[in-house]
Order: structure tokens, then sequence, then C-alpha cells
């Protein structure tokens, strides 16, 4: 049973390998078809990434240039970033955003872990009760909990001052899902390890910690960054949690700053541009451990 | 001496998991109980309470559902369409991208990272990029379309076009996600099927559909309920796009989410909302079993 699931673990891990590193079914010499291939998916691309361009395009035009219309801004310009900047909140917001996606990425990669580590490494009465009940809670959409989690919030005070923190952030701090993948990775932590440490006498948190949890660290990395994604850009919670401005998060912030610059699209495009380079940059930096990761997590089987 | 370990592993194992469980019971079961609740009460979030209705908020959402003007008609239907558009699309879409990177070996992965790159932006921020790139006059499609000498389209502003033009940013958002995925099918069917086709003198378009179509049917269907969930799950997109206000041009746009976040948290209705997401729940609770059934089918034969 170990063994089998070991294997499709293993072979999970080197299919997503294979998926970054994508060996093509067949080596070709050129071809009139082959060209045809590179022309659909380089127009494809062109849809993809035009509006990012467009976006950082328009972030740097003074408006005077957004009516007649040109690509390229004529005299590119910084003004639009220092406004934003200055006259909204942007840079609390980002900060904000930046404490909520660390402390709920900081939470996940322990607790999804240690939970995981115990539920696949551990034979203990209700195991299969306690994994089943955790993952049950995948089916119910976060939709149906936002009511009873304002009202839970209200009463215990988190929509106010800088509880809103915590109430943007706890209904985040351990995933089922994360849960779900640590379990299976940590499939691959050969037993004997374990028992070897504790022959030598190290207790089970340090068992836990320095030796099991360095052997997954690249499903822990996968998991950190889906997760800091993922409440970076977190809107419909946040949205209803956090009453005051000071502690919107960025794509909350960034929508009430264009319910007050209208039609301004200089300055819209300018916010946009502030809340998605960082989110780009740290795409371009993790590429291949952030497609790896949704291989392995969409992988069936 | 091997009771006392094992029983020392038990308790080892419920100190790991007990923070995780008063997470799970507090965080994720007792609000979704407490969701099923307030459904059948008339709850005032400020009084924390509400009067038993039972049946009373179901039967009025049944009740809008005939009338042809109010807003819950509308975000049902316009739910349905959302799916009805999206999902296809967005499946013929990612599988036509994902077979021609296949076909190719050089710049393979910068075209996944290409077409990857939305994926990992906020729905929010990508609802101002859209909503620029549709604007009315200055926007780049309608100067695109002007220079090309073709009418200008009101896109948002159309009752007619704004759920497509919407439907169509979702697509855009999640294709890379898709595209991952199939790429990850796609290399787990065995490279000598298809050499087994070849000498049987099958061409390409028939191992396409007697191979590829078959043994991708797991990735389908999967791909199919997750995208059908996302899209019976739009919010963030609506409500930063839809222009006169949110769900509008009358009410075109409008989905259950929104009109969850309307009633609960514009107008109060707690009761009436809770009930909404009670049947969003019962909907993805359904397609989920299906796909289950239809998953476990396959395996079978």
């Amino acid at each position: 049973m170990a063994t089998s699931l070991d294997a499709s673990v293993d072979s999970k891990i080197e299919l997503a390998e294979k998926i970054v590193t994508a060996p093509s079914r067949s080596k070709r010499p050129f071809s009139w078809g082959l060209a045809l291939v590179y022309l659909l998916l380089s127009l494809g691309a062109v849809v993809m990434v035009v509006p990012f361009l467009w976006m950082l395009l328009t972030s740097l035009k003074p408006a005077s240039e957004l009516v007649q219309f040109s690509f390229l801004p004529k005299n590119p310009t910084l003004d639009n970033y220092t406004t934003v900047l200055t006259t909204s909140s942007f840079p609390r917001w980002y900060l904000n955003s930046l404490i909520i996606a660390t402390i709920s990425t900081a939470s996940v990669a322990f607790f999804d872990s240690l939970v995981g580590y115990t539920l696949n490494k551990f034979d203990f009465p209700g195991k299969n009760i306690i994994f089943i009940g955790i993952l049950a809670t995948l089916m119910v959409p976060t939709e149906m909990l936002i009511i009873p989690w304002y009202t839970m919030s209200v009463h215990w005070g988190w929509t106010e001052g800088s509880a809103q923190y915590w109430g943007i952030v706890f209904p985040g701090v351990i995933t089922a899902v994360g849960i779900f993948l640590m379990r299976q990775f940590f499939d691959g932590v050969p037993n004997e390890l374990l028992d070897a440490a504790r022959i030598d006498g190290v207790n089970e948190f340090g068992i836990f910690w320095r030796v099991a949890l360095p052997l997954v660290k690249p499903a822990v990395a996968a998991l950190m960054i889906f997760n800091f994604i993922g409440n970076w850009n977190a809107y419909l919670w946040p949205l209803i949690v956090a009453s005051g401005r000071a502690y919107y998060t960025l794509p909350v912030g960034l929508s009430f700053f264009r319910g007050e610059s209208l039609t301004e699209w200089e300055k819209i495009m300018t916010g946009a541009s502030l809340a998605t380079v960082p989110l780009l940059l740290v795409f371009i930096i993790f590429q291949r451990q952030i497609i790896k990761g949704i291989a392995l997590t969409g992988i069936k089987g | 001496m091997k009771l006392t370990l094992r029983r020392r592993q038990i308790l080892w194992a419920y100190v790991f998991l007990s923070v995780s469980l008063v997470f799970f019971v507090v965080i994720r079961w007792y609000p979704a109980v407490l969701a099923l609740n307030i459904s059948f009460r008339d709850w005032n979030v400020f009084q924390g309470s509400g009067p038993w209705v039972g049946l009373a908020n179901f039967q009025e959402i049944w009740g809008d559902l005939f009338k042809p003007r109010s807003a819950v008609r509308a975000a049902f239907l316009n739910t349905f369409k959302y799916v009805l558009l999206g999902v296809p699309l967005q499946l013929v879409l990612a599988l036509g991208i994902a077979l021609l990177l296949m076909q190719i070996r050089r710049l393979s992965g910068f075209f996944r990272a290409a077409y990857f790159i939305p994926y990992v932006t906020s729905f929010v921020a990508v609802a101002f990029v859209w909503n620029w790139l549709y604007a009315p006059q200055a926007g780049l499609i309608n100067q695109t379309l002007t220079a090309l000498g073709l009418p200008t389209q009101p896109f948002l502003r159309s009752p007619q076009q704004a759920l497509p033009s919407i439907a169509l940013v979702a697509v855009w958002r999640s294709l890379g996600f898709a595209i991952i995925i199939f790429l990850a099918g796609l290399q787990q069917i065995p490279e000598m099927y298809y050499e087994a086709a070849q000498i049987d003198g099958a061409n390409r378009w028939q191992s396409f559909w007697r191979i590829t179509l078959p043994l991708l049917n797991p990735v389908i269907v999967y791909l199919a309920v997750l995208q059908t969930i996302q899209f019976l799950r739009m919010f963030d997109l609506v409500q930063n796009m839809s222009t006169d206000n949110a769900g509008g041009p009358l009410k075109s746009t409008t989905t259950v989410v929104l009109e969850v976040y309307k009633e609960g948290f514009s107008s109060y209705n707690m009761g009436y909302a809770a009930a909404l997401t009670i049947i969003l729940f019962a909907v993805i609770l359904l397609i989920t079993l299906v796909q289950m059934r239809l998953l476990s089918r396959r395996v079978e034969y």
C-alpha cells in the first residue's frame, strides 16, 4: 500500500517535472506546419500579454495622451505613480496585503505540513474520521461561509481597529487543500528514517521539524507560493470584513480607488500596475515552481 | 513498553492536530451549520439573531424566480449563461493550445509562461485593465476596430454584449491553468499508442479522436467540473466590470454571488442571502457528486 502510493507520488513529480522541461513529442526539422503552429501560438500569446503591456504603457502616459491614440507614450512620465502613491492610500494597502499574505502563508506552511505529516505518519484512533472531516470542508464554497464568518467577526470585535487584520486572515490560516497535498508528499519520506531518529532520542516534534520537513521542502515552497498569491489577490472576504479604508488590502483598495477616479484611466492603470507588478515579478522568479505545482495538484491519480 | 510507545504516539498525534481540529470545527464546520440555520431565519446582523421563519426565505427566492424583473431571477439565468458560454470555450481553447504546445520544442517555456501570466494576477486589476480595453472610444479594442474601418462596439455598456464580454475575460484569466492541466494529461498518454496508430495507417485527426480524446476523458471531466464551479461563483469580475451599477446594465451581468453580497451586505437581508448560498452549495455538491460518478465509472472498465 505504502509503496504503491510512493510510486504514485514519484511518478507525479516526474510528470510535473516533464511539463516544465517540456520535451516535446518529436524533434522535427522546419516545416510549414510547424511554422503555422508557432504563428498560432504567438497570436494567442499576444492576446494574453498585450492587456498587461497596455496597462503599463497607459500608466506612463500623461492624461492628455489618452484621447489621441498612440500605442507607445510620446512623453513617458512617472507622474501618475507619484500622484497615486502620494494622494491615495496605496502604500498602506501594500503593507496590509503584505502583512496578511505573509501571516497566512507562514501559518499555512506550518500547520498544513504538520497536519499532513500527522495524518500520514501516525496511527491513532479517529484518523480516518478526522481526515474525511477535513476533506469534506472542500465541498463547502466560501460564499456560504461569509455570512456566518461576518456575524462571528462582529461578535468577537474583529471588524474594528487592527483586529481587522485578524478578521481578514483567520479563515485562511489553515487550508484543507494544503493538508491534502502535504499528506501525499510525506509518503515519500521513508519511515525508517523517522524510526532511526526516534532511536537517537529525538522528540516527535524534532523529528517532524528537523528530519521530515526538510525532505519535502519543494512541496512546502509550492504551497507557500500559491498561498501567497491567493491571499494577495483575495477580494470577496477582505471586502466584507475590512470596514476602514486603512485596513483595505490591495484589491479592495484598488476597487475603492476606481470608484474615486471614475474615468481617469491613466490613474486607474497606475493602480492596477501597482497591484499587478509585484505578482508578475514573483511569477517570473518562481515560474517553474508555480507551473510544476499546478501540474502536481491538478494531476489525477 | 510497546504499549506505552503506542500511547505516546497517539498523544503526539493529537497534540499535533489540536490547533487544526479547533480551526476546522470552529471556522469551517460550525459556520457551515450556522449558514443553514441563518437561512431558516429572518436574520439581522446587528441583532446577531432573528426569529425562525422555516422555509420562508427559500419560498421567497422561489417566488422571485418567476418575477420577470427580479434581480435574483436575472442572477440565476446569468450565472447559467456564464457557465454555458465560459466552460466550453475555456476547454476547447485550452485543449487546442495544449496540443499546439506539445508540437513545439523551442520557446515552449516562453509560451507556457505567457499563457499562464493572467492566472497569477488579481481579478480586480484584470477587471480594470479590461474595462479600459473595452472603453467606448479611447479603448484599445474600439480604436483597433475604427482603424480597420469597422463600427465601434458598446461592449460593457450594452445589455446584450456585457455578459459575453465579462465571460471572455474570465476565460482569458484562467486559460493558463487549464492548459497546464491538459499538458499534464497529454504527457501521461503513452507515446507507443500514437506509434501503433501510425503503423496502422491512422492520420493525426484519427489519432486525436480515437486516442487523445478518450484517454483525456478524466482530465476533461475534472476540468469541466472545476471550471463550472468557478463560473458558478463569478463575483470579482462582475462587481468591478459592470456599468451603471453592480450587475448592470439592466441586471444583464449580475450573478448569484453578487446578489448574495448585495442582499447580505447592502440590504442586510442575511436570511435571504444565506438561503441563496445554500442553493449555490447544493448545486456545487450535485455537480461534484456527478463528477465522482463519471470518474469512478471510467475506472471500472
